[in-house]
């Protein structure tokens, strides 16, 4: 089989369209649960009801993530935001019968799973769904995680990437190890630091050839990972000026690994805030703003990295003058706090807070609302800043997680997407049934490796 | 027999294997599974076993459950292979896509291609219902590591959960894991609290094979019910007997049954006796003949046992027959249990929802 010609070309050439995905979160202060519209985050009702909107919506892609263990604050387990997530490819398996053409991705570590195991469950849900399924490939290390897993924390946190690069090549050769498509499987195996795999396949491929694989890690190595493995990178570079940077150093590094200018997407995480007109919008985010971070959030915030309880100061006044008493924030609340030196943090915090006039409340909706990607503003002119993400390729789509569960795409789906239809820059339809054509992605190469059936080692 | 009136109701359910996987159709599954229980069997269980083609037992019965409404889903998973932690999720979850009609057929794979595929060394004998057992353990522990009400979304307080209503489970294969041989496989740990609220259901029914249950083993009070194997009908009710003498009076005892039926002209005799191949065929009673004939071994057995788990040769042919004769009968004679319309699984195995086995404790997670 060939490859797409466009995901082969050695130029970037911009699709001059973008595409949506939906990444349900279930947990962190993202989605607000305060408001009387907040409905439940385990009901499959809910799931249902936000997976058949944005298929109504023509979205490519419907995201879950994986929750390995609660995060925790000063010890317990954080108690102020969303949390307690059901199985990622559980549920996916589940809206695969209600559902009939968006992609159904499931975010899964590479180091508290098993290769195979991994592999064939994946492989499952690319049949059930009938080749809608997608692998969202992420890396973790961390002992305090191991703790829930037999292998408990095995990995160092510079093999991490080693590790992933060894597990998605294993998974790909069991994906790939059928001469036809009826068969017969070629046994796989691989020898390596961690674990060795001897398996012989038993899912024949899917209507998309295999799974569709999408990577989140935004560090130089991440990206390069991407550029070698991926076929989607959920990136954190929504801005546009950002966007456009981003994409150029992708491409080179899709170029250095041997693949085509335009063989990876970029699908940015993002959030929608929108209203008919600029100025709804603007009061609708403030009130958005004021339930993601509410008061007691915003000192459990600081009292992340302050290691003690801030419960004695007002949120409404100036960051605490107290110092941390722990020298480097712990992995607890998640891998984007992990190692960040305490106490010159608190100072510098400090000096911003005084300098701009904020309070704890203000300061702490600053850090967490993730400035570059939320797009707010009235239909129109969010469509039309859209309009040129697609006209340049800024991007190929954008993530969008919502604000609200289960009503949180409805804005989206009835008033944004018509409009960038009328710009001639999102679907009319999907493409077709599976998630590899509904992106346009090419078929995959066997490599010539896995086809001569080596034994690799590494 | 059949003039006497039954003075048990049992249920009846069906191998769902050959739905969906044989020609890759998944359509098919669900209209499978929704057949099933419009055919009025209570439940629908899902094979894992290793064959070509065959996908997750717990995906296809997580596909199931939106399209279906009355019929408990129950795949096998196994215990030896898998990590307790994810298989404790995943069951949580199917039991929420299913509005709380999820069970759990503990399997422990004695293969040593199970093992080389994951890297692990092979576990064989007793060592087999010892990691049943730990992962059992585990997964009952997690499903209660949430109180019912943890989720209290109290606003004035700004707390989405109430965090004395979550508990570590601390579960060690070392500490915590009493056999009299103690653990035989490599030990591990599981910290806790569950990632997913309590399950629908409180605790998922556990299912097993009866020669999986005993001391030793997967301890019987650690079951919900037992899946008694005899090498031929005649001989399943004494075993379905002497296996509820032996694990006693509140588990369950479901009778297991291969099927093949006069279909479409063509006698049983002359049909083949499925695709279950060797293995299973061995040590399964295997039923071939009339529905008439089936109705009467059915309605006795029903007598002696809780339940039916009937493995057709083909799903198609097999379901047709039974739909269109064999269920009606047994209903009309008044041997089945009626539905429960939005029914839990417990519900069907008459076990009342249990509170949480930390829900009486004075501290929460942490304290």
């Amino acid at each position: 089989m060939t490859q797409h010609n466009r995901a082969n070309s050695g130029v970037f050439e911009p699709s001059g369209k973008i595409q949506f995905g939906i990444f349900f979160q279930g947990v962190n202060s993202g989605t607000i649960w305060k408001a009387a519209e907040s409905g439940s985050q385990t009901d499959f009702e809910s799931f249902r009801r936000i997976a058949q909107t944005a298929e109504r919506g023509l979205f490519a892609a419907f995201f879950l993530g994986e929750g390995l263990r609660l995060r925790e604050h000063l010890g317990r387990p954080h108690g102020l935001d969303v949390v307690g997530r059901p199985d990622a490819q559980t549920m996916l398996a589940a809206l695969a019968s209600v559902t009939k053409n968006i992609g159904l991705v499931a975010t899964q570590n590479t180091t508290y799973n098993d290769p195979a195991d991994l592999a064939h469950r994946l492989a499952s849900l690319d049949l059930i769904s009938g080749g809608r399924a997608a692998w969202n490939i992420v890396t973790t290390d961390n002992a305090w995680t191991g703790a829930n897993f037999r292998r408990g924390g095995y990995l160092d946190h510079a093999d991490r990437y080693k590790h992933a690069e060894a597990f998605v090549e294993t998974a790909k050769r069991i994906w790939d190890s059928w001469e036809t498509p009826a068969g017969p499987a070629r046994r796989v195996l691989h020898e390596g630091q961690h674990y060795t795999v001897d398996v012989t396949p038993r899912l024949p491929r899917s209507a998309q050839y295999r799974p569709v694989l999408f990577q989140a890690g935004d560090s130089p190595e991440g990206r390069s990972f991407a550029a070698r493995h991926a076929d989607v990178i959920f990136s954190a570079h929504p801005k546009f000026d950002d966007a456009v940077e981003f994409r150029k150093d992708l491409v080179e590094r899709s170029l250095a690994a041997g693949r085509g200018a335009n063989a990876v997407q970029i699908m940015p995480a993002s959030e929608f805030i929108l209203a008919p007109t600029a100025g709804e919008a603007l009061e609708k985010k403030e009130w958005v703003r004021s339930l993601q971070i509410g008061p007691q959030q915003a000192v459990a915030y600081l009292e992340q990295f302050w290691g003690r309880e801030l419960s004695g100061y007002d949120p409404d006044g100036p960051l605490p003058e107290i110092d941390p008493v722990v020298e480097e924030t712990s992995e607890t609340r998640g891998s984007g706090f992990h190692g960040a030196k305490a106490r010159q943090l608190a100072d510098q915090w400090r000096a911003e807070a005084k300098d701009k006039g904020l309070s704890i409340r203000q300061f702490v909706s600053s850090k967490t609302a993730r400035v570059d990607a939320t797009f707010t503003g009235s239909y129109t002119a969010v469509a039309d800043r859209l309009a040129e993400y697609a006209r340049v390729g800024a991007v190929d789509g954008f993530n969008i997680s919502p604000w609200l569960i289960p009503t949180g795409l409805d804005d989206i789906v009835n008033h944004l997407v018509p409009e960038l239809q009328e710009r001639g820059v999102y679907p009319t339809e999907y493409a077709g049934s599976t998630l590899r054509e509904n992106l346009g992605l090419g078929t995959p190469v066997r490599s010539a490796d896995e086809t001569a059936g080596a034994v690799r080692a590494s | 027999m059949s003039t006497t009136e039954p003075s048990r109701q049992g249920f009846l359910a069906i191998e769902v294997d050959g739905a969906g996987w044989d020609g890759g159709d998944f359509a098919s599954l669900g209209e499978a599974v929704l057949a099933a229980e419009s055919a009025g069997f209570h439940a629908a269980t899902f094979t894992d076993e290793p064959v070509p083609g065959r996908a997750n037992a717990l995906q296809r019965a997580a596909f199931a459950g939106p399209v279906t409404r009355t019929i408990a889903l129950i795949p096998e998973v196994d215990t030896v292979y898998t990590e307790p932690f994810h298989v404790s999720t995943q069951l949580a979850s199917l039991d929420y896509v299913s509005g709380g009609r999820a069970g759990w057929i503990v399997t422990a794979a004695e293969s040593p291609e199970a093992a080389a595929a994951v890297g692990r060394s092979f576990v064989s004998g007793t060592a087999l219902g010892q990691e049943a057992a730990a992962s059992v353990e585990v997964s009952r522990r997690l499903w209660d590591s949430w109180e019912d009400d943890a989720v209290i979304r109290d606003v004035a307080t700004g707390r989405y959960i109430d965090v004395d209503k979550l508990h570590y489970i601390d579960f060690d294969t070392a500490a915590d894991f009493e056999t009299p041989a103690g653990f035989a496989g490599p030990g591990y740990s599981v910290k806790g609290p569950s990632i997913i609220p309590r399950p629908l259901q409180g605790q998922l029914p556990v299912l097993a094979a009866a020669s999986l249950v005993g001391e030793g083993q997967l301890p019987a009070d650690a079951v919900d019910a037992v899946l008694v194997s005899a090498p031929t009908p005649e001989l399943l009710a004494a075993e379905v007997r002497d296996v509820r003498a032996r694990v006693g009076g509140s588990v369950a005892v479901i009778a297991e049954l291969g099927v093949v039926l006069d279909s479409r002209g063509q006698a049983a005799a002359g049909r083949p006796a499925g695709f279950d191949g060797a293995g299973s065929a061995g040590g399964r009673a295997q039923y071939a003949g009339s529905a008439d004939g089936l109705t009467e071994l059915l309605e006795a057995l029903l007598q002696e046992a809780d339940g039916v788990r009937l493995h057709p040769a083909s799903l198609a042919l097999e379901l047709d027959e039974l739909s269109r004769l064999v269920l009606p009968e047994l209903r009309r004679r008044g041997a089945l249990r009626p539905p429960v319309q939005d029914g839990t699984f417990r519900d069907l195995l008459g076990l009342t929802r249990p509170a949480s086995r930390y829900a009486s404790a004075a501290a929460g997670a942490g304290k």
